[in-house]
């Protein structure tokens, strides 16, 4: 069992973590026709947008409510009005998701009540499905905002379920923040192999997976729709995927009836085979040809791959869930976990990942320890680079941001092929990385004296 | 909000220096230099956005960023300015201010551990703190702590207080300057100085622009002391107030220095350029006249021309093979607008046309020279609402759009060809060398046979188009 270090530094350098507006603004640009709003400084925005755009490459809807000095003063709720109205003219979204930053969180105003008040008085407002989540900067990370975004998208929308039983076979997917569309894919196909009708929440998978529409779009085009995401209460299941988004699986559960299942992860065979089951299990189907034959790929991957994996020191730097589905699946494989560092400790399986000591804190703590322990393999977002280049250690880019590697949305680790195709990428930086080998490799055992130097080795050098 | 900060912002609401500035009255200047902002349609970074990007580039201090998490974690290391040397500006440093840190009022405490654990670790010359909205709002006095933290640990700490709700990126440039001003110009005397001395202010070294132009300045034995900030060290800005001449490029963003710097130590700036080649000579002549005017050897003006005449025809040589293709193709130019009239000269020269180009930060100088260039203001634009600028790409108004990435999606969404030339891109487009290099990569974009390969209907939409053509025509018989 892992201890868990709290970093008792004053200095973040290098953030690990991904602020929770950010998280949450995610969330909504997995609803159609959606616009997501940080309430806050107009830089909350910008910052949190232009990331955005650098991962997923694609433009990307999100407005501020421009809190400015008189504001921070006075108290925000007029400019939410102003914001709220300006954009239902402006921009005719169907779904506005309101994300509250720590500007207006610390002035500690009551943002749904003002909220309540807005609704009520602005008839035109009504035309537009509008969520709040307060997810200030000063709490959590990523995954925190995007279960909480979630977590009121149901709350707000979802409707109670009534006496009838279940008329389709609907099963609910609740992917978490770092489910790509690539992986999100895998799960509706594998799901619908069962014959069943997934309806995923929040699904960039038809948001942010990249196509050209043909015509312009404002708001997000693809993505759940809001009538969708109301009748999520007449689903058989509801499946979850990672410990944050424990919360809105409990509040779907509640509010509907319908049975939730938390997955950890998707990755690994392991996981991937509990995912499988549980849709036989929902459908009351066997598991089609194909999805067999994709497992038996993995575990044939498995084989050629794990040479690649055993006595590999691997550094992991990621939010909780994400940073303990690595590691499951990099320990399952053969390799050792020497450094782990989470961006929060908001995640009771960190103690679960097979190492000595997760350490909360940012990816300098990353790096000294990573150079520490003379890791073989970084696996951080793309803001590992620095460290990948100072260390002189391989980078596998994973989490948010990836912003210097294109096809982000589309790589997928989830699921029989997903874990395949990871256990390639990894392999491939092993293989790549494999150099001619020299006596100095071998200095340690016994030192290489000149004068008795064997002939056939003086021009070895690595 | 403090009362220094509000009486900083009045002041450099206030810029003599500036043609904008000094043509509005007086309670129009009040209200400030950019517009207020529309809440649900704002685009743009905050204040402190502005402060960091003025910033940044300098190499080798601690940017240290007060606040909670967001303001430093999702945008550090997100732009090319490059550095031949220290590596530390690229480090990403700060407070990340806990709610339990709001609540109990431990912001001051933590920032001056913040402080001291950095020069622990990193001991750069100067740490450069950056306030945010929340300490803002809940009273940090980030200039005590940094005077504080300088007297007890002997290394400058300088605040910048421009706090993202006190306006957009702008002002903060300009707040940016001012701490510059106040904290840093001037206060360690240059080991050497020579009356060939100069500053380039506003310049941030994107994607080694600055390194397209010192050859250029070196090969007529002008030496920039200090590039505020692009590439910039600390000792080098710090000590750059004898020089002879201050050039300032990127417009008025550092208006404020150049202005006080000359007010305090008598330094002439001037405004210039180095996009474009026209634009590049005038500010190499602009240099050279000036520095004659200081003191500087007479025979600095021949040998500028000298360069200036084999340096335009060597990039005309080079810009040449590219020209056939380039010629009659329609540019839709849309930029801040800053100098855009110094691209769309180039452009012309090459035998482009310019569609349109956007005005929006242009001053009523710069668009006479646009309307001088175009003939007539037709083709100017404020800013183009994507949606208009989406039916506008798909009419095939232009054949290609220069933007910066906001609107990349815009373009390429509309299978258009796309150029960035914003300061997130990768290419240097400085002086003579990147004139071609701009061109070269115009040629790059438009040529590429991808355009056709994309706007190919799909089979669907051919059998789709045949069966209506089918259809078409037996309606006629």
């Amino acid at each position: 069992m892992a201890e868990i270090i709290h970093s008792r530094k004053s200095l973040a350098t290098n953030p690990l973590k991904s602020s929770a507006p950010l998280g949450a603004a995610l969330a909504y640009l997995g609803v159609a026709g959606s616009v997501p709003m940080l309430h806050g400084s107009q830089g909350c925005t910008s910052f949190a947008l232009v990331l955005t755009v650098r991962h997923t490459r694609e433009a990307i809807p999100m407005q501020t409510t421009a809190i400015d000095e008189v504001a921070t003063v006075m108290g925000g709720a007029e400019n939410l009005e102003e914001a709220l109205l300006n954009l239902t003219r402006r921009m005719k979204p169907r779904f506005i998701g309101v994300a509250t930053t720590a500007l207006v969180e610390t002035r500690g105003e009551d943002i749904a009540g003002d909220l309540k008040l807005i609704l009520a008085r602005n008839p035109e407002l009504q035309k537009v499905k509008i969520v709040l989540a307060k997810t200030p900067d000063f709490a959590g990370a990523l995954e925190d905002g995007w279960s909480k975004a979630v977590t009121a998208i149901i709350d707000e929308i979802v409707e109670p379920r009534g006496p009838v039983a279940p008329l389709y076979q609907q099963i609910n997917i609740l992917p978490g923040v770092h489910q790509t569309a690539g992986d999100i894919e895998w799960m509706v196909e594998t799901a619908e192999s069962f014959g069943l009708i997934p309806v995923v929440l929040p699904n960039v998978a038809g948001s942010l997976d990249g196509t050209v529409p043909d015509h312009y779009v404002a708001t997000t085009l693809g993505g759940t729709t809001v009538e969708a995401i109301s009748r999520m209460g007449c689903a058989l299941h509801t499946v979850a995927i990672g410990e944050h988004m424990r919360a809105p699986a409990a509040l779907m559960a509640s509010r509907t009836g319908v049975p939730s299942t938390v997955l950890p992860t998707l990755t690994g065979l392991g996981p991937s085979d509990a995912f499988v089951a549980l849709l036989a299990r929902v459908s009351e189907r066997a598991a089609p040809a194909r999805l067999r034959r994709q497992r038996s790929q993995l575990v044939d991957a498995m084989l050629d791959g794990h040479f690649h994996f055993g006595r590999k020191r691997i550094a992991i730097g990621a939010d909780p869930d994400l940073l303990t589905s690595l590691a499951a699946f990099f320990a399952s494989m053969g390799a050792d976990i020497v450094t782990a560092v989470a961006s929060t400790s908001n995640s009771p399986l960190l103690t679960d990942v097979p190492t000595a000591r997760v350490v909360v804190g940012d990816l300098m703590d990353f790096e000294d320890s990573a150079a520490a322990a003379e890791a073989d393999l970084l696996v951080t977002h793309s803001h590992g680079r620095q460290a990948s280049e100072r260390l002189g250690i391989p980078l596998l880019r994973i989490g948010f941001p990836v912003f210097d590697r294109l096809g982000t949305m589309h790589r997928c680790t989830a699921g029989y092929q997903g874990t395949r195709n990871l256990i390639f990428e990894v392999a491939n930086i092993s293989l790549s990385g494999l150099h001619e080998h020299a006596p100095e490799d071998y200095a340690h055992a016994s030192p290489i004296i000149e004068e008795t130097r064997h002939a056939g080795a003086t021009s070895a050098t690595c | 909000m403090s009362e220094a900060l509000k009486a900083k912002i009045a002041e450099v609401f206030n810029e003599p220096g500036c043609d904008k500035n000094q043509a509005k009255d007086p309670k129009e200047r009040k209200k400030g230099c950019s517009k207020p902002l529309t809440p649900g349609a704002a685009a743009g970074g905050c204040a402190f956005d502005g402060a960091k990007i003025a910033l940044q580039p300098l190499t080798d201090v601690v940017h240290l960023v007060h606040g909670p998490l967001a303001c430093e974690g999702n945008g550090w290391d997100n732009r090319h300015a490059s550095s031949s040397d220290s590596k530390l500006y690229r480090t990403g440093f700060t407070t990340d201010l806990s709610e339990l840190d709001i609540v109990m009022g431990n912001g001051e405490k933590r920032l001056y551990r913040a402080i001291k654990e950095a020069i622990a670790r990193h001991n750069p010359p100067a740490i450069f703190v950056y306030a945010t909205c929340v300490p803002a709002l809940i009273g940090d006095d980030i200039e005590a702590v940094c005077s504080h933290a300088t007297e007890k640990f002997g290394t400058p700490c300088i605040p910048i207080n421009a706090p993202g709700f006190v306006g957009a990126k702008n002002l903060g440039n300009k707040l940016a300057g001012e701490a510059l001003i106040d904290h840093v110009i001037g206060t360690i005397e240059p080991e050497t100085i020579s009356n060939t001395d100069i500053n380039i202010l506003g310049e941030y070294n994107l994607s080694g622009e600055l390194w397209q132009v010192l050859p250029l300045l070196d090969h007529l034995g002008v030496r920039v002391h200090a590039c505020v900030t692009g590439n910039a060290k600390y000792t080098e800005v710090a000590s750059c107030h004898r020089v002879s001449v201050n050039m300032m490029v990127c417009s008025t963003a550092l208006i404020n220095v150049a202005r006080k710097m000359q007010e305090r130590f008598g330094i002439p700036y001037f405004e210039g350029s180095f996009y474009g080649i026209s634009d590049t000579s005038d500010s190499l002549r602009m240099i050279a006249q000036m520095l004659v005017d200081r003191g500087a050897d007479t025979s600095l003006t021949d040998r500028t021309e000298i360069l200036i005449a084999s340096e335009e025809a060597r990039a005309w040589q080079r810009i040449e093979p590219y020209r056939a293709a380039l010629k009659g193709k329609r540019v839709l130019l849309y930029t801040g607008g800053v100098k855009s009239w110094s691209i769309v000269s180039a452009l012309q020269e090459i035998g482009m046309e310019i569609v349109s180009t956007s005005v929006r930060k242009s001053t009523d100088g710069d668009k006479d020279k646009i309307k001088a260039l175009m003939g007539g203001d037709a083709h100017m634009v404020d800013s183009i609402p994507p949606r208009e600028m989406y039916a506008s790409l798909m009419r095939g108004d232009a054949d290609i759009m220069l933007s910066g990435g906001r609107s990349q999606f815009v373009a390429l969404k509309a299978k258009t060809p796309w150029l960035d030339i914003n300061q997130e891109r990768h290419n240097a487009y400085a002086g003579y060398d990147g004139m071609v290099e701009l061109v070269a990569e115009l040629h790059k974009a438009i040529v590429n046979p991808v355009w056709q390969e994309v706007r190919r209907p799909a089979p669907w939409e051919q059998s789709d188009r045949d069966t209506e053509r089918t259809a078409l025509l037996e309606a006629a018989c």
